[in-house]
């Protein structure tokens, strides 16, 4: 019997997965695909959340996280082309012009 | 049956997952997301969540992730330089920091803590109803707000994106 625990627990290393992408990866693409897979297993919670409450609000609010995804992949996006076209490369070490 | 189809599926994606972080080629990398998101619409449907897993074939592998690969191949990322790490010892620490994380957010879910209250759209409701109709349905009354705001978002981000990625304006 698959209970709530084992798709929370799923999201859960999801998550945490993803977390260490972004801590470790180097290429601002592949971060951001970590981000991606990171808004994944929250929404893949409040689905498990919202079937086990017998509740419709978890599956709308994952409507609505998918649209703010795709716009947050359009800009960001963008703004990876526009770096990319300033500094020739999309390694996060190489850019630094906003550290102190 | 479900039992089986659920873990099939949790060790892809988990599979899927450690090696998009470890992949070299970004091409890749999109790859393999996309088949997490395969893997996770399939358990949306384990959910009875059928429209959300439509929409996430669709938007998410259809629509962000050829966006995804589109920018790979129009940078020529797919060809990885050696690029000398310049924090080769965050690598270790980062990922003990990852298990304390999942250890930490396990003990929260595992206190009572989300207790949440019951609510009316039972699987048996949803299913003579229908799953898409009843999003529908919500989207257009108590949620017709966030619906028009996200329209409102969703040009905005159309705009951004033309004037941050366009060479001049």
């Amino acid at each position: 019997m698959i209970t709530i625990t084992h798709y929370i627990t799923l999201s859960a290393i999801l998550f945490t997965i993803g977390v260490i992408g972004v801590l470790i990866r180097r290429n601002a693409i592949v971060i951001f695909m970590c981000i991606e897979l990171m808004l994944n297993a929250v929404n893949l919670s409040f689905v498990a959340f919202a079937h086990y409450l017998n509740s419709m609000q978890g599956q709308l609010f994952v409507f609505f996280t998918i649209t703010v995804a795709a716009a947050e992949a359009a800009v960001g996006l963008a703004i990876i082309v526009a770096v990319f076209r300033n500094k020739e490369t999309v390694n996060i070490d190489d850019i630094n012009i906003m550290k102190w | 049956m479900e039992a089986y189809l659920f873990y099939i599926v949790a060790t892809i994606s988990v599979a899927a997952a450690v090696y998009l972080v470890f992949e070299k080629n970004p091409v890749f990398s999109a790859l393999y997301l996309i088949q997490i998101m395969v893997c996770i619409a399939v358990l949306y449907i384990l959910l009875e969540a059928q429209f959300i897993a439509a929409v996430q074939i669709i938007v998410y592998a259809g629509a962000i992730m050829v966006l995804f690969l589109f920018v790979i191949m129009l940078l020529n990322l797919n060809v990885q330089e050696d690029v000398k790490d310049a924090l080769p010892f965050q690598k270790i620490p980062t990922i003990f920091l990852g298990i304390t994380l999942f250890v930490v957010i396990s003990i929260v879910l595992k206190s009572k803590l989300f207790q949440g209250r019951h609510g009316e759209y039972t699987t048996e409701y949803v299913n003579k109803v229908g799953n898409t109709k009843i999003i529908g349905n919500l989207l257009f009354t108590d949620y017709l707000l966030p619906f028009e705001i996200t329209s409102i978002l969703l040009f905005v981000a159309a705009i951004g994106a033309v004037m941050l990625a366009k060479r001049k304006i």
